[in-house]
């Protein structure tokens, strides 16, 4: 066995109850970080599974229209805005086409999207129709992971509703319903299935019908008003959208452009986890310093007769550093365990109406081994100063004075 | 005539900065090998200053002190380390052993103090040593359960199980009833006679110093010649 080791392991048992108690402080610390991060991680990504979840990364739509002053002699006091209208991408098979060859983007889906009215018998509400290509559409929202009744299918002339939007017009699967666009222009439907997405506007009013119905209820033919896009890292949608925006010249917007307040958020979340977090780790690197101190001082006599008998002030030093990061990865099992059973006993207790959790959490293995590596770092760093103190030693002296 | 293990010529030490003190005075002195000597003296006159000077965990502050053949008041602290490991022995009054160590542990760690890892044969060679203190089936014994006869019996193993050329004791039986001190003394008298290892034995005791080969006298840090 390595000497360095053995004289560590032996004081750290010989000094049972510090030890332990400096231990339990670092198991403590973990318990806590370990429990916040996955508290915080689970909030993160229920709320963002929840807004991703229907919402594409980025959406791609036609630049808008501006009216512009007229050059000349003519002073323009006000230019009116121009009210927008659906309108197609210029090209959009070709953008189509290039966006599927980028790596980073995991589906795209075109789609021609306006307002219209949704009408049964004496009811009348207002939608958003989305015409889509279901196999491209189901790639860029889960469609068929929401489906309540009936098929995803939009084919002959068939439309997929939300749940909420099949309540208001009191229709089933099988039903038929009306749709008209804001010219007057109106097709029959056939329901094919509903649809829950977690989301209650995406259930009163999103209308799934075919591109082609869409095209020609909207007077697009051939045309498409969007293309959303879901990309493999959603972090990095602004990114790449940005850079979309720059080639294209189009309208690119990001969901993290859309929800910009969720996401300081969720920062301002994140950055009070990572306070407190420091904190706790502070207070246990204090700890393991102040109990290696003392460890020190007790044993300087013990450590002078060591360095008498021919040991190195780099041993020495090395074995105390070995205390602190021992009691740092001791301390690290026993907290994640700890964390990880008081997030799982959190995360049962506390349920809604239905029995599933409030607060999701999420333990993966890259938070025990940053929550193992700060502690053993902590537990390392902390008994630095120790150390030192302990090479430092006059063996002379500490061997006189004891 | 073969190198003396320990010879100081002309060692000086001095104190302080602003107000320097002189505690050793051109000390010259030697221990060959196989000697066993005393050095006696009254407190403050500079004992402890040279012991720690000749145990090498002191500099000189003028003057030439040799262990083994070697110089050693220009060598650094990392030099002077592995030269303690390997030439030197200690036993102090109050045993020193580490107690979260065993017995044998306590001994073991002189043969490890400069090596990476503890073997089978340092255990071996530990078991042995304290077998000749009378101590092998103490061997995995806390020392703090030992009494402090049996401690400081302990602590001489340790200072022998390397065979260093000389050993240094600081009173080590200032601390012992007059059985144990009888007992230990003699241990240390029997080593030194049968593997010719040189003791210096620092002791108030005038009958301690009697049954030594020579008495080292230093009165106000200087070296009174004894007849031995």
């Amino acid at each position: 066995m390595w000497v360095d080791w053995f004289l560590a392991l032996r004081i750290l048992r010989d000094a049972r109850m510090q030890t332990l108690l400096i231990t339990a402080g670092v198991a403590a610390g973990v318990t806590v970080m370990v429990f916040l991060s996955s508290l915080m991680t689970g909030l993160q990504v229920s709320l963002l599974h929840k807004t991703l979840g229907t919402q594409a990364h980025i959406v791609v739509r036609p630049a808008e229209e501006r009216a512009r002053p007229l050059l000349g002699d003519a002073v323009v006091r006000r230019v009116e805005a121009t009210a927008q209208r659906t309108r197609s991408i210029d090209g959009w098979q070709q953008l189509l086409a290039s966006l599927d060859a980028e790596a980073e983007i995991e589906a795209v889906s075109p789609s021609a999207t306006a307002p219209v009215f949704a009408l049964r018998g004496n009811g009348t509400e207002a939608v958003v129709l989305k015409g889509i290509v279901p196999e491209r559409f189901a790639g860029v929202i889960k469609m068929t992971e929401h489906m309540e009744a009936g098929e995803w299918t939009v084919a002959d002339r068939g439309v997929v509703i939300g749940v909420g939007l099949a309540a208001k017009l009191g229709v089933a699967v099988g039903d038929r319903m009306r749709l008209q666009a804001v010219d007057g222009t109106s097709e029959l439907f056939d329901v094919r299935g509903l649809f829950d997405v977690g989301n209650k506007a995406a259930n009163d009013v999103w209308v799934l019908v075919s591109l082609r119905d869409a095209q020609t209820l909207l007077d697009l033919t051939g045309g498409v008003s969007s293309i959303e896009l879901r990309v493999t890292d959603s972090f990095a949608a602004e990114a790449l959208a940005a850079r979309l925006r720059g080639r294209t010249g189009l309208e690119v917007e990001s969901w993290m452009a859309a929800n910009a307040e969720l996401l300081t958020a969720l920062r301002s979340q994140a950055s009070s986890s990572l306070v407190i977090q420091v904190f706790v780790i502070l207070a246990v690197a204090i700890g393991i310093a102040s109990v290696l101190v003392v460890s020190v001082i007790q044993r300087s006599r013990e450590i002078g007769i060591l360095r008498a008998m021919g040991m190195s002030r780099a041993r020495i030093t090395r074995i105390f550093l070995l205390q602190g990061g021992l009691v740092g990865v001791g301390g690290s099992l026993l907290g994640s365990g700890l964390g990880a059973a008081l997030a799982v006993t959190f995360s049962h207790a506390v349920t809604d109406a239905s029995g599933a959790p409030l607060l999701p959490i999420v333990l993966d293995a890259r938070l025990f081994l940053s929550s193992a590596v700060v502690a053993t770092a902590t537990g390392l760093l902390a008994a630095l100063l120790p150390a030192r103190r302990a090479a430092k030693l006059d063996p002379a002296s500490a061997i006189r004075n004891a | 005539m073969p190198d003396p293990v320990l010879e100081l010529r002309g060692v000086i030490k001095e104190f302080g900065e602003a107000v320097v003190t002189r505690v050793l005075h051109g000390i010259d002195l030697r221990v060959e090998q196989g000697e066993f000597v005393a050095l006696i003296g009254p407190s403050g006159s500079g004992k402890s200053t040279l012991l720690n000077l000749v145990g090498l965990l002191d500099h000189p502050s003028a003057g030439e002190v040799w262990v083994h053949g070697e110089r050693t008041d220009q060598l650094d602290d990392e030099a002077l380390t592995r030269l303690r490991a390997r030439s030197l022995g200690f036993v102090f009054q109050f045993h020193h052993l580490i107690g979260a160590l065993s017995a044998v542990e306590n001994v073991m760690m002189a043969l490890a103090a400069d090596q990476p890892r503890l073997t089978g044969e340092m255990r071996r060679r530990s078991v042995a040593a304290l077998a000749e203190v009378g101590l092998a089936d103490r061997a995995d014994e806390d020392p703090r359960r030992l009494s402090g006869g049996q401690q400081q019996r302990v602590a001489i193993a340790r200072a022998l199980v390397r065979r260093p050329p000389l050993v240094l004791a600081d009173e080590p039986t200032g601390n012992l009833d007059t059985r144990a001190a009888e007992e230990v003394f003699s241990l240390m008298r029997r080593f030194n006679r049968e593997t010719g290892i040189a003791f210096m034995v620092v002791t108030h005791d005038p009958r301690i110093a009697a049954r030594c080969d020579r008495t080292i006298e230093l009165v106000d840090g200087r070296v009174v010649p004894q007849a031995t």
